[in-house]
């Protein structure tokens, strides 16, 4: 198993926002679906350890997240935020950024042609770009990165239709040409089904299905 | 020097242009009158106050009282800045931390470098400006860094993600309310003599000194506070920015 929640419980203020939730989330393609407010971003954040849970364990490749460095953790499990959030500077800055942190040389032809952006955008500012190019750059800049599992929360959400079948394009054309696996966080039962392989089914912070995609949404 | 004696009377008389003030701020309804008249009271209380113990501390002239005095500006000056801080976490501490390395420092390098002798008649008044102008500069900065991490918590959490340190994630905001703190005391420093007359330079020549004198000791303050305000700044900011983040280099909660 990629990832495996036992228990796990996480509290903000009053509300309980995960509570006893426990899954196993393998390798391949995995969308964790479920109404607003269900759980689902704080549940892909705990992946990378960008929160920690108050009570339970999360284990990745069987290891316990709590023993792994955060820093290190987060360069292989990459996470991409629901609203693009890059630096100020080019799109290349961004790219060199990310793969200075984990070590990686970089190729932004590669990264950008990848993420469905054409090469000729490593030079322009991020402030220039549009909202659906500005994600496809912050997906570009996990991949500058070469992690192993990539974390996507809500990827299309804010992009019109058009943009929203390219990035799926583009995810799926990712899962074929690179070994890596993907946990998407999706309101839509439609785009989970047509990314994922395994789905994770969340309801107030507890999940409440999980399994193979074509068993649970069918 | 010669020195100059005022009487009561005279400090009376000078009441004229506090009712003027009150009178246009009825005038104008700017509702300031209370506050007009507060800022009076508080500041003749708070200076005559002052007046006394500089007078004692000058008197007694042992370098223990000037520093019990100085700790008591730094322990006030780090509660009022905490104040102007409140989306910062924990600010009392770096606050403090700032404005004594910023007055020992500086402080210590004027008299070091035979600026100023190490006697109660400078080491009080210069050190009371060197910590308000800390003071001020810190809160600032704090107040800009409180507003600059409560605005940008997506960005930094996406910079986190990338697997950047705490410390890489918030450089670009702690720079900026570094730059805040700095930014007023330097560009008055740029305009001093052509737009404003600074308080010491006034001070020495309505006391008598000659121009010449007068220059060199302002602009002896204004360097020193230069180095007291980027030494507050940086301190403050390189301090305070880590209570936003836990151990594990995650972003805290707001209220956390």
């Amino acid at each position: 198993m990629l990832f495996e929640l036992s228990e796990v419980g996480l509290t903000r203020g009053d509300r309980r926002v995960l509570d006893s939730l426990s899954a196993t989330i393998p390798a391949g393609a995995t969308a964790i679906v479920g109404p607003s407010g269900a759980g689902k971003s704080t549940l892909l954040r705990l992946l990378n350890r960008l929160v920690d849970p108050d009570a339970g364990t999360v284990a990745y490749r069987s290891r316990p997240l709590a023993e792994y460095e955060p820093l290190a953790l987060r360069r292989e499990v990459s996470l991409v935020p629901q609203l693009p959030a890059l630096l100020e500077g080019t799109v290349e800055s961004n790219l060199a950024y990310a793969a200075g942190l984990a070590g990686k040389e970089l190729d932004p032809g590669r990264c950008l042609r990848l993420a469905g952006l054409d090469p000729d955008f490593a030079g322009r500012d991020v402030a220039k770009l549009s909202v659906g190019e500005q994600q496809r750059a912050t997906l570009a800049r996990a991949l500058a990165q070469e992690p192993a599992v990539l974390l996507l929360d809500e990827p299309t959400s804010a992009l019109d239709h058009a943009a929203r079948d390219a990035i799926e394009a583009t995810l799926a054309k990712l899962r074929r040409e690179l070994e890596i696996s993907i946990v998407l966080v999706s309101h839509d039962p439609e785009q989970a089904r047509r990314l994922g392989d395994w789905v994770v089914k969340l309801e107030l912070g507890r999940a409440i299905e999980a399994g193979p995609i074509e068993e649970v949404m069918a | 020097m010669t020195s100059i004696h005022l009487s009561p009377g005279q400090v009376a008389a000078s009441l004229a242009l506090v009712v003027l003030a009150a009178a246009i701020s009825f005038w104008q309804k700017a509702d300031l009158e209370r506050d007009i008249g507060i800022a009076t009271v508080r500041s003749f209380v708070q200076l005559t106050a002052i007046g006394y113990a500089i007078k004692l501390i000058f008197e007694a002239d042992t370098l223990w009282l000037v520093f019990a005095l100085l700790a008591v500006m730094v322990v006030f000056g780090a509660l009022t800045a905490r104040s102007r801080a409140k989306k910062v976490p924990g600010a009392f501490w770096p606050l403090l931390i700032a404005l004594a390395l910023a007055g020992a420092t500086t402080l210590g390098l004027v008299v070091a470098l035979g600026v100023f002798e190490p006697t109660a008649r400078y080491l009080v008044p210069v050190g009371g400006m060197v910590i308000g102008n800390a003071m001020t500069a810190s809160a600032v900065a704090l107040n800009r860094l409180g507003d600059e991490m409560a605005e940008s918590r997506p960005k930094i959490e996406a910079t986190l993600a990338l697997g950047a340190t705490a410390q890489e994630a918030a450089a670009p905001f702690v720079r900026r309310a570094l730059r805040s703190g700095m930014i007023t005391l330097v560009d008055s420093t740029k305009t001093t003599g052509l737009i404003f007359f600074p308080g010491t330079m006034v001070g020495m020549l309505l006391a008598g000194a000659s121009p010449t004198d007068a220059v060199r000791l302002q602009l002896i303050l204004l360097y020193a506070l230069l180095g007291s305000v980027a030494i507050a700044g940086l301190v403050a900011t390189a301090l305070a920015y880590r209570n936003f983040f836990t151990p594990a280099q995650q972003l805290r909660e707001p209220g956390a």
